[in-house]
């Protein structure tokens, strides 16, 4: 697992949705008031500390609820490096590598403790723990992995753009 | 040919395939594109700068503006402009603007078929399946992707088949059919698969009704929920600007494979989910007294015409209690005008609701907001906590019927006595 930088998990329980990571009263101001709230009713701190390449760990099902990507990409601009989860509402797991947020499924996440220091291994679709032993995650398909190496959608589309313009 | 369901027949079309396996990652073109003014200009406008990339075709995209109007403040007017303004910029042909909530106005228009492949940027959009299409909620991002080639991917679903027999009791309806599917089986029961929603007693239902129980597949996390078309569909169809539609192979054959729940609709009772989750479910008899400050009859999934015709069933010549307001804001202008020529508005009214403007409201918590510390029971489709814009807010959800009747008594009750 080497080159992968450790980072900070926070724990969450299980069916967090999508109006806790993005609350319906923030989203006209923008995704930096939305940023400022994400989380608030369950983490009040999490906004204010949340560091770049932090890891959410959360229970099964994140992500219900709302398509309002805002509910990924609020995490993305937060620096949050990915969630792992045993399980994902479907329609936030399109959203999250389309705005280059990493999701790992991983059916023994609720093993990681709160703040422990772990590495995210995607394209080897497991997550190692402070003490050395490896959790097994889904592999993700090539284009998603892809998609979110990318940075997301909007760049991955803008790359093939300029490309089909240029080719003859 | 192997006997195949209803989603694999709709997502085969779209795909240009004979037939399609589920688990298979393809890429189907898509028939239409709905967005509102949250999800869709404010947020698709910059991308395609950024771009400097075209609509693919503009005959095939809805806007409907519906989630910040009327504008409340500065915030929601810049919004719902950006809206407007980029809509007379591209001169798109289909807008409707402040007529009501976008799964509603969008087959209302006529804009809906069976057979249809289509994408919402709203995560109600398989209400369109109560139509025999596919349709699904995406996000912004991945709008942008159908805005530009007119192509999405998906992998192809397994069918899950909520079979209902029996016939539904008086005052008890398709909201408490998807409660009851909810207590069972969990907000992400449905795996991001495909529901389909079969048997007698969904056959026996009203489009209005079909599209209450696909609206909130969301809530049971699947991609689509799906209702096979039929006579029902094709003539609701014909009265809404779409006339003479086919039906025919819009359906699952007999054998078809999937997963199948059973559930009795002559045994089942309202239902109510608790705060703060649609799955946490139980019958409006076992439910402890709740005494209840607001009554909300709103939103795509519970303030159409016959849920505004269910709602003024038990309100009819009766008061709601003191303490209580009871806040009705018509899922359409449409179902609002059809509302008033049958004199349902007027009971509405005369029992003391108060009218609010055809629109999302505060169903999500974007433009108006429930008061904090307030006990609401809602027809809408979610009560995860500050949904509603209301963090101390305790909200509960039922049918227009259980709603009504809780705004009589003050206290959350079961409809069918004022209906014997």
């Amino acid at each position: 697992m080497s080159g992968v930088n450790p980072g900070r998990a926070w724990r969450l329980p299980a069916e967090v949705d999508t109006d806790q990571l993005a609350p319906g009263a923030t989203m006209k101001h923008g995704l930096e008031v939305t940023a400022r709230h994400c989380l608030e009713a369950l983490r009040p701190e999490f906004a204010r500390e949340v560091r770049h390449g932090d890891v959410i760990v959360a229970g099964a099902d994140f992500g219900i609820g709302s398509s309002r990507e805002q509910a990924a990409s609020v995490l993305v601009h937060l620096g949050v490096a990915a969630v792992i989860a045993p399980s994902f509402a479907g329609l936030y797991f399109r959203n999250a590598f389309n705005v280059g947020l990493l999701l790992l499924i991983c059916p023994q996440a609720q093993r990681i403790e709160d703040g422990e220091l772990i590495a995210v291994d995607a394209r080897g679709a497991r997550v190692q723990r402070s003490d050395g032993s490896v959790l097994a995650c889904e592999p993700i398909p090539g284009f998603l992995l892809d998609l979110v190496e990318a940075g997301g959608l909007l760049p991955q589309l803008k790359r093939c753009l300029t490309t089909s313009k240029e080719s003859p | 040919m192997a006997p195949t369901t209803l989603a694999q027949k709709l997502i085969a079309r779209a795909a240009g395939r004979s037939h399609v396996t589920p688990g298979e990652v393809l890429t189907c073109r898509v028939d239409l594109a709905m967005f509102h003014d949250s999800s869709g200009p404010r947020r698709l406008q910059p991308m395609l700068a950024e771009l400097g990339a075209q609509i693919w075709d503009k005959d095939k995209v809805v806007l409907v503006i519906d989630h910040y109007v009327p504008e409340a403040d500065e915030e929601s007017r810049r919004v719902v402009h950006i809206a407007r303004d980029w809509a007379a910029e591209h001169r798109l042909p289909h807008v409707y603007d402040s007529m009501g909530i976008c799964h509603v106005v969008l087959p209302q228009q006529g804009h809906l078929k069976p057979g249809m492949f289509c994408v919402g940027g709203d995560s109600h959009s398989p209400t369109g399946g109560a139509f025999g299409a596919y349709m699904f909620g995406i996000g912004a991002t991945e709008m942008l992707g159908v805005v530009v080639t007119g192509e999405i991917w998906l992998r192809v679903p397994e069918t899950i088949f909520m079979h209902w027999s029996g016939a539904l009791a008086e005052g008890v309806s398709a909201k408490d059919m998807m409660l009851a599917m909810l207590g069972r089986h969990g907000m992400n029961g449905g795996r991001y698969q495909a529901v389909e929603f079969c048997g007698d007693a969904v056959a026996a239902l009203s489009m209005a009704e079909r599209m209450t129980l696909c609206n909130m597949s969301a809530e049971l996390g699947a991609q689509v929920g799906l209702v096979a078309p039929d006579d029902t569909t094709r003539d609701w169809l014909a009265r809404h600007g779409a006339p003479g539609v086919e039906t025919g192979p819009w359906h699952s054959d007999v054998g078809a494979p999937g997963i199948r729940h059973h559930f009795d609709a002559s045994t089942l009772a309202p239902q109510v989910a608790l705060p703060h989750s649609p799955a946490q479910v139980c019958g409006v008899d076992a439910l402890e007294p709740t005494r209840i400050d607001i009554a909300y009859i709103g939103a795509c999934t519970g303030a159409k015409l016959d849920d505004l015709r269910a709602a003024a069933r038990v309100l009819a010549g009766r008061r709601i209690a003191g303490h209580v307001q009871l806040l009705v804001a018509p899922a359409s202008m449409r179902d609002a005008a059809e509302a008033e020529t049958e004199g349902v508005m007027r009971q509405l009214l005369d029992a003391g609701a108060t009218l609010l403007p055809s629109a999302c409201g505060a169903c999500a918590g974007y433009g108006s907001r429930i008061p904090e510390g307030s006990t609401v029971i809602s027809s809408t489709a979610r009560n995860f906590k500050g949904r509603m814009g209301a963090a101390t807010a305790r909200v509960y959800l039922g049918s227009p019927y259980t709603v009504a009747a809780s705004a009589l008594r003050g206290v959350i009750d079961d409809a069918r006595e004022f209906l014997a």
